[in-house]
């Protein structure tokens, strides 16, 4: 479990988190949305220490991530996989070579071993034969995959995924959906999810904080949304038509 | 002139980064092989060519300027020895490499900061620093070294080349003149300005390649500056260690 707690950051006079306060659970797809600007990536960044932040605390699983030390935060981050909304997939690196990465770098494995955790990560995002691929010869949707093969690897307590669907067509964001929340299931991580799209809150938001203005502005599940009278949330989520025509239904 | 300190300061806290003890010694030693392939080997070909070249040219313009009865024949191979060990291996071609080498360098890294690839390198709890320029650092200065002395002995064959075809001179005085007063002190000179410059050509593109923010257009600017910078280092350091060693 991840909480975060009267959470402020600023960049010089831009205040981009004001108060934020919020649990992130296990085994759940837990999604962050919100506007362009509105502060989720920053979030992100300050939940897995690449920002420092202004005040407040982060906890995970009860521990204080913001005053631990560099050892401490290593330990955690051991924990932690991110899927990057371009995937950062290493470019000089082939796909078995990135999965491979934070195996090398942490466990004490036998090249066979390590060879064996790749190959079954990449099966169990469904990418097989593409092992001696480098990701320039990938298309978007299998870089992604490769971004949560490389993220599962160590078999993380807390998988952060930013725009997960972004730049895919609807099948693959819907497959890779699914891939992210069938795995959030399997090995009961915390998954936090920041997203723009409108079908994964439907299909997937079991937990969902909509950040307005650096503000937690709303907090509730795929059904209390559709139900939700708050102005700002129904403007953001149900801006186009069809989204709209869908409420009403 | 508070910009310039900032770099400076910035510049120096990126170098106690990359000098951390590494995390893991097995990937760094990897990194460090594929950089000297990459970065040194890489530049073999172009630093044949420039030396040959050169080596040809300096023969041919000393030999030109050089035709009064009365200077003996073996200066014309003096002179280019003595220029290119002292000077035209070790600082034209580190200037060369930091063309080369050094946009090379801040691109690679600059692309790596805005693809998020050293986000995700510092969330996996890697230092990014550390694995990204420790290994180029080490590379270079392994390979720079031995860069000049190819750089050295080509521009020497390029001479003796001409010497052979030319008409103001004798092979036999082209010999004789690389092999007059030679002090083994010049190449161990020339050792010493590569090792500086070789720590230049990596560092300096490192931290402009780290600290890019923005897109595409801030990498061009990047690996510019990079190049800007580590060549004008290059010639203030190159004469503070003349200074200090030859005079």
């Amino acid at each position: 479990m991840i909480e975060v707690k009267n959470l402020y950051k600023s960049f010089g006079d831009n205040h981009v988190l004001q108060d934020i306060s919020v649990s992130f659970e296990p085994g759940k797809i837990n999604l962050i949305i919100g506007g362009s600007g509105s502060g989720k990536s920053v979030l992100t960044k300050c939940m897995v220490g690449l920002h420092e932040i202004d005040s407040g605390s982060i906890l995970y699983d009860g521990k204080e991530f913001t005053t631990m030390n560099f050892k401490q935060k290593k330990k955690i981050r051991k924990d932690i996989g991110m899927l990057f909304q371009a995937s950062a997939l290493f470019d000089s690196l082939t796909v078995e070579e990135n999965v491979l990465f934070p195996l090398e770098m942490y466990t004490k494995q036998t090249k066979k071993e390590m060879l064996e955790r790749v190959n079954f990560c990449l099966d169990r995002v469904n990418l097989e034969n593409a092992n001696k691929l480098y990701p320039a010869e990938l298309s978007g949707g299998m870089k992604k995959r490769v971004g949560i093969a490389r993220a599962i690897a160590l078999n993380p307590k807390y998988l952060f995924c930013d725009e997960p669907n972004s730049g895919l067509d609807p099948f693959t964001g819907i497959v890779i959906d699914q891939l992210i929340q069938e795995i959030t299931k399997e090995y009961n991580m915390t998954t936090i999810v920041i997203t723009h799209d409108m079908n994964s809150v439907m299909e997937t938001g079991e937990n969902i904080m909509f950040l307005y203005q650096g503000k937690n502005w709303w907090q509730g599940d795929n059904h209390e949304i559709v139900k939700s009278d708050n102005k700002e949330l129904s403007e953001f989520v149900f801006a186009s038509k069809i989204m709209k025509q869908f409420r009403n239904a | 002139m508070i910009t310039l300190f900032e770099n400076i300061g910035a510049y120096f806290i990126l170098l106690s980064r990359v000098f951390k003890k590494p995390d893991n010694y097995k990937l760094i030693f990897k990194q460090t092989i594929h950089e000297m392939v990459s970065l040194g080997i890489g530049s073999l070909g172009l630093i044949a060519i420039i030396s040959v070249f050169m080596g040809a040219v300096v023969t041919i313009q000393t030999a030109t300027n050089m035709n009064n009865p009365l200077l003996p024949g073996y200066l014309v191979g003096f002179a280019t020895r003595e220029s290119f060990i002292l000077e035209l291996a070790p600082t034209v071609m580190s200037l060369i490499l930091a063309g080369k080498i050094g946009s090379n360098v801040a691109s690679e890294i600059g692309t790596m900061r805005i693809s998020d690839q050293i986000d995700a390198l510092e969330i996996m709890g890697v230092n990014s620093a550390s694995y990204l320029v420790f290994p180029k650092i080490i590379a270079s200065l392994i390979f720079i070294p031995i860069i000049v002395i190819y750089s050295m002995a080509l521009g020497i064959i390029g001479g003796l080349v001409v010497s052979m075809y030319f008409d103001g001179m004798t092979l036999n005085d082209y010999i004789l003149g690389i092999r007059f007063d030679f002090k083994m002190f010049s190449i161990t000179y020339a050792l010493i300005k590569s090792v500086f410059f070789a720590f230049i050509i990596t560092s300096i593109p490192s931290y402009f390649g780290y600290y890019v923010k923005g897109g595409a257009l801030e990498i061009g600017k990047a690996s510019t500056k990079s190049v800007v910078y580590s060549s004008i280092i290059i010639l203030i350091i190159n004469y503070l260690l003349t200074q200090m060693l030859l005079v």
